[in-house]
């Protein structure tokens, strides 16, 4: 039971200040200043600022490392963030994504399609939307029958899916090739040139300042795009209402009518199929892939970079997954920070420690995350806001009366 | 009262141009705000509803863009939904005992009964939610079988809870237009690339739910979370979303639990408006003076038992329904 | 589709056929004694998550550490009464042997019983305090999990010079030497698998015990049924919730040294996590919140497990606990001996 308390003027957060003159912007505005600063962050790894580039590590890479996690942390806040369903196996849609791509492209697999009907110029293409489908198919079997499960008891068998696909890459040697994994991965091959003989997308493209982590960065922005449209139709529509009903209420959600377990499988159908397109992405970069890379850890990674951001919003959680990603390989191969010597290299093993803590920190003192999810849910609800926010500036001119409302 | 003109393009998602730079700073500097401990800074502001929907400042006009839109078979006046000699045993107990009433179309039923009684057995077995024993439930005309909890909104039949459940996390818009949802058939495809379908969808919740807030009262808040609005205010806002699956059966579960005498006078004028809109309303409740002032008839429970039915001045003077509130003094049942 | 016939047949050709069952006949009672050994070690592990379960409705994800914490602790009892690492086994005599491990154990048990109530305070008493949703306190256990993992791999070799934690198994210490007591069929049972399982059943049935007929136990049944009228009968939840991890890290502890001698060389910071999944999905198995159902499981799941290896090769051993707890959580989730208390369906 909450009682009104109008004039207690509270302190804004900088998230939600910046919310407040975001919002209030016109389309063209919001588009004249978002697209520039997307610019800005696409040519980060060219410009290489000082302090934020990485020592030990290539720096593109760790954005292109990083554009992969942002896709992983988009489609884990689906499911976790917006539905409410606690998936601990997501690492597994990420396995199947890579290992498709890797099975059909690798020469070391036994159902390598490149000598058939897939080119070797066009294969990881092919293979992506391949991938992004098995993924899916994926997560269809694995929700069908658990979804119906209550929270804690979906947790570990997804928890258990994940490992069975690890062991499943693990185990099956004659075809994924075991512990060895699968290498020589098909990867899109373009721009071709005497400087860089296969493409801009190869491991091998060293050449600056396009090499191939900031070419594989650059494809990751355009996907990252892409997917937040879609997540964000669906945010604004029955879909996305749907699944923040379930995730706060599910009975009550059903007792309106809501087709929960319909619309629970469409969650984890779309969060798998977002999994499986940053597998592909990661398994065309690194153009191998092996069991280990897919195991627990790294999905509480993912885990992290979702509640780190703010559960529930799509673009916090992309912050936590550069956090995640960035922070560790800040300190690798740094000796030193503002004139004080360090170990970079001990600080970055304790990432899993740090997170851990961070985890739980977090959740005792600020579970929403950093930045906590103000979502819309309605299409045309532009227009309601905008009524209250001109009420709200009524506010101002001492002749107005804010509390009568309605009927005149 | 806004001085600028009402321009039907203003707030549409492609031009928004009644807010300057110079505004947001008013905006956020001046706006009350409320802090919630967990980090939620949510506006208190009322929105000007007749500003965003000018037909909204009718009551005529609110009452029709509220009012069901559905075929029910039977005509006002005859039964909508007929309780057959309905038993409802759970293991050794019976709940439900040869319960036998019909609530007609169009009016206010008011089932009331002590605690125990067996009222909320009944409303579980209206619903479909629990199969009788013996007897059967006739719904609009059809019998009801066992019925999944989501498809009773598509059956017609739409509640309220006892403990309040609002989705918190949502405005009061939003929660009211989940209700509109129950009746639409947008799914992922529709959503994602927006299809002609998914649009009209939109629009119809908006302008339904800004209507029912209306209705209710609420309109004001449409664009506050739900956890902050005033205990009667969500409670209305139940209503509202109730209200919003256009059903044939609306059902309040103890709806003036914790409301003082004016806001239950509030109440029961709120109930005859949704009945003279057109709805037929099922009104379980504890307070006796509630029902008798809202109520068209009234059925009574005691020990899973009908004990009495008829008009509330009848009910009220029964001697049985006395008996099973009060008690019966010792030596007259000796 | 071509590709997917010639995969499914590959499929086939890789793993069903090298579906042994003459592996499995020839060896059933050598397979039946190693599995109820294993099991037996899953069900006092499985008590813990059980109990916690019923009282709070919390997968304690984190129990696995606490039993990862218990081997480290009774390891470190050993070497403070002067064992080390050797290639023998020492020869101490039966008697002083079984008070020595005795001694180990209860090591074992201080450090993951302790561990387990700090866990408590810290990690879950502050979420209980702000009234937060469920899925948080999942959440919590894995980064508590985490974190206990991490400080046994990193920050506990610098705390002990090297000779705790850290990226290796630690070297074992044997104080027993393998041999064989009873022979039958063509197997036999040795003095570590009798040790193993008498100890558990023991321990086992002392939780029972407790649970069932002292005012504790008591106490902890109630809190798990009722929450609000067990304090309104005088019983302390916050003491029973402690009590509740206590029994639960005690007997993790005990599971710890028993482990051990099964395995000496699984003393790593990565010990607990497999293993701790195992009992979770034996305490399901048998029923969660019921903890004649996670003896049950325990024994049951260690013995399936063995008849996988048999079957399908070692290899696909850890998959056997994986697809038993989605098969009975699909088909039967309140368990076999049903659930005490709470519902498994949404």
């Amino acid at each position: 039971m909450s009682t009104e308390t109008t004039s207690t003027v509270a302190h804004l957060g900088i998230g939600d200040r910046f919310r407040l003159w975001w919002d209030a912007l016109a389309r063209p505005t919001q588009w004249a200043v978002g697209v520039p600063f997307i610019v800005l962050i696409a040519l980060l790894p060219i410009i290489k600022p000082p302090v934020l580039t990485t020592v030990g590590t290539d720096f593109a890479g760790v954005l292109a490392q990083f554009g992969m996690y942002a896709l992983l942390a988009i489609g884990l806040n689906v499911v976790v963030g917006q539905a409410g369903l606690l998936d601990l196996g997501y690492v597994g849609f990420y396995a199947i994504g890579a290992y498709t791509v890797g099975l059909l492209t690798s020469p070391d697999s036994p159902w390598n399609q490149t000598d058939s009907w897939l080119s070797q110029k066009w294969a990881w293409l092919f293979a992506l939307p391949i991938a992004i489908a098995i993924t899916a198919i994926s997560g269809l079997i694995l929700g069908s029958p658990t979804l119906r499960l209550r929270g804690d008891y979906l947790a570990i068998v997804t928890l258990g899916f994940g490992e069975i696909v690890r062991l499943l890459a693990d185990n099956l040697t004659t075809i994924t090739g075991g512990g060895r994994g699968l290498s020589r991965i098909a990867y899109p091959i373009v721009g071709v040139s005497e400087s860089r003989p296969t493409g801009y997308f190869s491991a091998g493209n060293n050449q600056a300042p396009i090499t191939s982590g900031v070419a594989w960065f650059w494809l990751s922005i355009v996907l990252i795009i892409v997917v937040l449209l879609v997540v964000g139709n669906l945010q604004r529509s029955r879909v996305g209402r749907a699944w923040v009903a379930i995730r706060e209420d599910e009975d009550a959600a059903e007792i309106m009518g809501v087709p929960t377990f319909k619309f629970k499988l469409w969650a984890f159908l779309i969060g798998a199929s977002i999994g499986g397109l940053s597998g592909a992405l990661y398994a065309g970069q690194v153009q191998f892939v092996i069991p280990t890379t897919f195991n627990i850890i790294n999905s509480t990674l993912f885990l992290v970079a979702v509640v780190l951001g703010g559960q529930g919003n799509k673009l916090g959680v992309i912050l936590g997954a550069f956090v995640i990603v960035y922070l560790p390989n800040f300190f690798l191969g740094r000796t030193e920070l503002f004139g004080i010597p360090i170990n970079g290299n001990e600080i970055a093993n304790y990432k899993y420690l740090f997170f851990g803590l961070a985890l739980i920190v977090l959740l005792i003192f600020r579970p929403q995350g950093l930045f906590p999810a103000r979502q819309k849910l309605l299409a045309y609800g532009r227009e309601v806001y905008v009524a209250a926010r001109r009420a709200a500036l009524a506010l101002t001119r001492p002749t107005s009366d804010e509390t009568t409302g309605g009927s005149r | 009262m806004s001085t600028t003109p009402h321009d039907p393009a203003a707030g549409s998602e492609h031009g928004d141009q009644h807010l300057g730079t110079d505004e947001e700073l008013v905006t956020s500097d001046t706006m009350p705000e409320e802090f919630l401990p967990d980090g939620g800074v949510i506006e208190t502001v009322a929105v000007d509803v007749a500003d965003l929907h000018p037909e909204l400042a009718d009551a005529e006009q609110v009452a029709e863009l509220v009012a069901p839109d559905r075929t029910i078979r039977a005509k006002v006046g005859e039964p909508l939904l007929q309780m057959q000699q309905v038993t409802m045993k759970f293991g050794g107990l019976t709940a439900l005992d040869d319960v036998t009433f019909d609530i007609r179309r169009g009016e206010i039923l008011g089932l009331i009964g002590p605690n125990g009684a067996g009222k909320t057995t009944c409303f579980n077995t209206m619903t479909g939610v629990y199969r009788p024993t013996t007897g059967q439930v006739v719904f609009d005309g059809r019998p009801l079988g066992r019925t999944k909890r989501n498809e009773i909104t598509r059956l017609g039949i739409a509640r309220t809870f006892q403990n309040i459940r609002l989705f918190s996390d949502m405005t009061a818009l939003e929660n009211v237009v989940v209700g509109t949802d129950a009746r639409h058939r947008t799914s992922v495809p529709g959503a994602i690339f927006r299809s002609r379908r998914h649009r009209a969808e939109e629009r119809d919740a908006l302008d339904r739910g800004m209507a029912l807030l209306e209705f209710v009262g609420i309109g004001r808040r449409a664009t506050q979370q739900a956890r902050n609005l005033p205990y009667g205010d969500q409670r209305r806002l139940e209503i509202a979303r109730a209200l919003a699956t256009e059903p044939k059966l609306l059902c309040l579960d103890e709806p003036a639990a914790g409301f003082n005498p004016a806001e239950k006078e509030d109440l029961k004028g709120l109930i005859r408006k949704i009945r003279d809109d057109g709805y037929t309303v099922l009104l379980i409740e504890h307070d006796m003076r509630l029902v008798m002032g809202v109520t068209d008839r009234v059925v009574v429970l005691e020990f899973g038992r009908k004990i009495a039915e008829g008009l509330p001045a009848e009910v009220s003077a029964d001697p049985a329904v006395i008996a099973a509130y009060l008690g019966v003094p010792d030596d007259a049942t000796a | 589709m071509s590709v997917l016939a010639v995969a499914g047949g590959q499929l086939l050709a890789d793993s069903v056929i090298s579906f042994d069952l003459g592996a499995l006949a020839r060896n059933f009672w050598a397979l039946t004694i190693d599995g109820l050994t294993y099991g037996a070690i899953y069900a006092l592990v499985a008590v813990g998550y059980t109990l916690v379960y019923g009282v709070l409705r919390l997968i304690n994800f984190a129990h696995s550490e606490i039993f990862m914490l218990g081997m480290f602790g009774q390891y470190a009892t050993l070497m403070l009464l002067g064992f080390g690492p050797s290639g023998n086994a020492y020869s101490e005599g039966t008697m002083m042997t079984i008070v020595y491990l005795g001694i180990a154990m209860l090591g074992g048990m201080a450090v993951a019983g302790g561990a387990a109530v700090g866990l408590e305070r810290v990690a879950y008493r502050p979420l209980r305090k702000r009234g937060a949703p469920s899925l948080v306190f999942l959440i919590t256990a894995i980064g508590a999990s985490f974190v206990i993992q991490e400080f046994v791999h990193f920050v506990l070799p610098k705390l002990t010079g090297g000779t705790l934690g850290g990226v290796n198994a630690q070297q074992p210490i044997r104080l027993v030497q393998a041999s064989d007591v009873i022979s039958f069929a063509n197997t036999s049972i040795s003095n570590i698998e009798i040790v193993i399982v008498v100890s558990a059943l023991t321990l086992a049935f002392a939780a029972d015990v407790f649970i069932n007929r002292t005012k504790f136990g008591r106490g902890i049944r109630a809190v798990a049924q009722d929450p609000v009228t067990a304090t309104l009968m005088g019983v302390s939840r916050e003491r029973i919730i402690m009590l509740t991890f206590l029994i639960g890290g005690i007997l993790a502890g005990a599971a710890a040294l028993l482990y051990t001698l099964r395995v000496p060389s699984g003393i790593l910071y990565s010990g607990g996590f497999i293993l701790g999944i195992k009992a979770f999905c034996a305490a399901v198995l048998g029923g969660i919140g019921n903890l004649r159902g996670a003896l049950l499981g325990g024994l049951l799941l260690g013995v399936m497990e063995l008849y996988g290896q048999a079957l399908f090769g070692t290899e696909w051993r850890d998959v056997v606990a994986f697809v038993l707890l989605i098969l009975v959580l699909m088909f039967r989730p309140t368990g076999i001996l049903g659930e005490s208390l709470g519902r498994a369906r949404a």
